[in-house]
């Protein structure tokens, strides 16, 4: 297995934190991961995107410019990463924020509504989990418990009652693509 | 211990305290900021001291008068600031004082751009300051290799008393990876007889760089070279991947040497016998290994974030037995591995 | 026989390479007896700047360090800052401090930096024979001020002594005295002694900024040069304690 995932947003969307526990997920199942920001101005608002590697075996190049997973979560976005994903790869598309559909007909396309759904379970900056919940149901590269688990490890202990909330988002984004 | 998951600027931060590194001076630059961040939090927790110099300058300065009391110490910055640090660095050398330098690397000359690039390697393996000197200069290519390098760098800076270099470069600094902290904390550090501690019971300690007499500041210089000399021999250091009988080598370092990994990869399922060289050391250049690796190698392709500079220790290395070509993006640009797999079908049909 | 003068034990018995009536070796022996007097030989660390007394390291019988020019502050910082206990001082000079170094002692006083700086101002670059210094006075000929400093040219002498002392800093002290008599060399070892008493109390930077001749770059015998310093500097570098004052 060896996913190159490029996640891309706008600063504040959760973009970075989600490419975070993705990484560090796969670290919890043994496997090998790497996580690389764009860094800059971006940081500061704006667009921002991060690189997620994992593999069963050795990563050789931690940087990814050929995605075989991309996720967008806004138009800018989509309008960057869809010529670089790989033949054959997978694009998610925030459908709630992007209106415009995706051109390649060489790569499976997902369109989930992740802030429509956010929202209906009650918080929009889960918007990022429900994306996530859906990327994982397909691809299955880190079982959605190590997100949870990985969310334990890194939120301190008087953020741990959000938990609950982001595990409801991991289901919901897994459901719409079931 | 189990695994975490760290940015290599806080890494690299937390092998320095594992390797009983208790003082830090440094001055915000991106993009190794994180370094002093972790560390303006971390120091105080072991009993160390951060401290935000007001200048490059002064912070290489602090740590001249750091190490010359005996203290392991470290400071951090990126290209432009490792500039400014010159000055100061060539007199630690000078002075033979240890310490360990991070330079994350990003796009010059001049202000140029906080993204990653290997624009430094001359000014770290071939001078910078002024004068008769030499840094050992360590190039790590993963989060991993940068916090085993950098505890390493402090054993090896005190070994020869002489300033150690880690290299890296933007994407280092700001990646993460999973790391492992293999030391304990609280090793025992050497005793520095020489270090500036108050001549309670002894005759008086000088640190000192000036030899106003001609002959003895020759003698001084011809002793550090003595000290380079066998800094050359032993300390020497690179990897091979699938090098043995690879027709087209790769020379890269650092996070370009990953870029090619993957180009290697891709030219072996192509059937091409490419392989990769990859020098650890910077300073002293890795000779010896690159030398042992050309028996069927017809061409190398050295590649770097530069317009061409670790390119002349290559040659200089294999001294004219084989082709050098060189690929190099700049400006903050990094090579992708299908771009340098493209030369590599390229120099195959020109070899 | 009763010994009614000797040489300090914090100095090395050796002769100083200063020229014939310059006021190094007065300032380098009043810190000696101020080191024995505080019987703090054996903890103090001193630290040569680039000028004239760049070999204090060859003078001082202590634990010395020389600094990059102008650094002394910044290398004093950190020899402090690995042992607390131990006293350290800078010795620099004009250009030293207030040309090409003015950041690091800026710096250093603004923390509190819980060192002493032995600042000899001498109006002048000595080492390299004769250049104008940041405290050349204002029509003072100098080797690279041939018709005197010109203030619409090259501005005004810097007053190290007041401009640190307008920093905010409660145990900051900060004074100027000369040493172009007996009376003034005994009021600068007292100064001296309590920029090392401050230091020694914990209580922050101190800086002595002392007044000192340079007859051989002057143009000037020993003795007018002396005449000079009393004449010229002292109404433009007036005497005194410029400490932050309390409770700012």
């Amino acid at each position: 297995m060896l996913e190159e995932i490029i996640i891309a947003g706008f600063g504040g969307q959760g973009v970075m934190s989600m490419g975070q526990l993705l990484a560090y997920a796969g670290m919890l199942e043994d496997k090998q991961v790497a996580w690389i920001p764009s860094y800059g101005p971006e940081m500061r608002g704006g667009t921002a995107n991060c690189a997620v590697t994992i593999s069963d075996t050795e990563i050789s190049s931690p940087l990814v410019t050929e995605p075989s997973v991309c996720i967008v979560m806004n138009k800018p976005s989509l309008d960057k990463f869809e010529p670089t994903i790989k033949t054959g790869g997978l694009l998610f598309v925030n459908t709630s924020l992007i209106d415009a559909k995706p051109k390649r007909e060489d790569i499976s396309v997902y369109e989930i509504p992740a802030n429509a759904i956010a929202n209906k379970i009650g918080n929009s900056k889960v918007a990022n989990m429900v994306m996530l919940g859906a990327v994982l149901e397909i691809i299955k590269a880190v079982e959605p418990e190590s997100i949870l688990e990985s969310l334990r490890k890194v939120l301190p202990p008087q953020r741990h009652n959000l938990i609950p909330l982001n595990a409801q988002a991991l289901q919901k984004g897994a459901e719409i693509v079931s | 211990m189990s695994k975490v998951l760290m940015k290599g600027n806080e890494a690299l931060a937390e092998a320095a305290v594992r390797a009983g590194c208790r003082y830090f001076f440094g001055y915000p630059i991106t993009p190794q900021t994180e370094l002093p961040q972790y560390l303006s939090k971390r120091m105080p927790e072991v009993g160390g001291v951060f401290l935000q110099a007001e200048s490059e300058v002064a912070a290489i300065n602090m740590v001249y008068g750091a190490s010359g009391a005996g203290a392991r110490v470290m400071t951090s910055s990126s290209s432009p600031g490792i500039s400014l640090k010159a000055e100061g660095i060539s007199y630690i050398a000078g002075a033979e004082l240890p310490c360990v330098i991070v330079n994350m690397m990003r796009g010059g000359p001049g202000l140029g751009t906080i993204q990653p690039a290997q624009g430094d390697y001359f000014q770290a393996t071939k001078g910078g300051g002024h004068g008769d000197y030499k840094l050992l200069v360590l190039a790590p290519a993963s989060v991993q290799e940068a916090v085993d390098l950098t505890i390493e760098a402090f054993d090896l800076a005190d070994k020869y008393r002489n300033p150690v270099m880690i290299l890296g470069d933007g994407i280092l600094g700001q990646m993460m990876e999973p790391v492992e902290f293999k030391l304990t904390e609280n090793n025992e550090l050497p005793v520095k007889e020489w270090a500036t501690t108050g001549k309670k019971g002894r005759k008086k300690n000088i640190i000192n760089s000036l030899y106003l007499q001609a002959e003895k500041f020759e003698q001084h210089v011809n002793r550090l070279a003595d000290k380079f000399g066998e800094m050359e021999a032993k300390e020497q250091r690179a990897e091979t991947y699938l090098a043995d009988d690879a027709e087209i080598l790769l020379a890269a370092y650092g996070t370009t040497s990953r870029v090619c990994r993957k180009a290697v990869d891709m030219a072996r399922e192509e059937g091409i016998k490419a392989g990769l060289f990859r020098p650890i050391s910077l300073w002293p250049y890795p000779a010896y290994a690159l030398q042992q690796v050309l028996g069927r190698v017809k061409g190398i392709l050295t590649v770097e974030m530069s317009l061409g500079q670790m390119i002349e220790d290559v040659r200089l290395a294999v001294n004219g037995k084989v082709p050098v070509d060189f690929y190099g993006r700049v400006g903050g640009m990094v090579p992708t591995s299908r771009d340098v797999f493209d030369k590599i079908v390229a120099f195959r049909e020109v070899l | 026989m009763e010994i009614v003068f000797e040489k300090p034990k914090a100095l090395e018995d050796v002769t100083f390479h200063y020229c014939p009536g310059c006021t190094h070796g007065i300032i380098h022996r009043l810190i000696a007896e101020v080191i024995d007097e505080l019987d703090i030989q054996e903890k103090t660390i001193g630290v040569a700047p680039v000028g004239c007394s760049v070999l204090a390291y060859d003078y001082f019988d202590v634990d010395m360090q020389q600094a990059a020019h102008g650094r002394a502050p910044a290398v004093a910082t950190g020899i402090k800052r690995v042992n607390p206990k131990n006293i350290v001082f800078a010795y620099q000079g004009d250009g030293d401090l207030a040309s090409i170094g003015m950041a690091e002692v800026v710096h250093a006083a603004a923390r509190g930096e819980k060192i002493t700086i032995i600042f000899v101002n001498n109006a002048i670059y000595g080492m390299t024979g004769g250049q104008m210094a940041p405290t050349t006075l204002v029509g003072q000929v100098t080797n690279t001020s041939p018709s005197g400093r010109d203030v619409a040219h090259s501005g005004y002498p810097i007053r190290v002594s007041e401009m640190l002392g307008s920093l905010v800093g409660p145990g900051n002290s900060m004074k100027r005295v000369s040493v172009h008599d007996p009376k003034h060399i005994r009021q600068a070892k007292k100064a001296i002694k309590e920029a090392f008493v401050n230091q020694i109390e914990g209580k922050g930077f101190s800086l002595v900024e002392i007044l000192s001749t340079c007859p051989t770059n002057w143009g000037k015998t020993p003795v007018e040069a002396l005449k000079w310093l009393e004449e010229k500097m002292l109404p433009y570098y007036p005497l005194g304690d410029y400490s932050p004052k309390e409770g700012v």
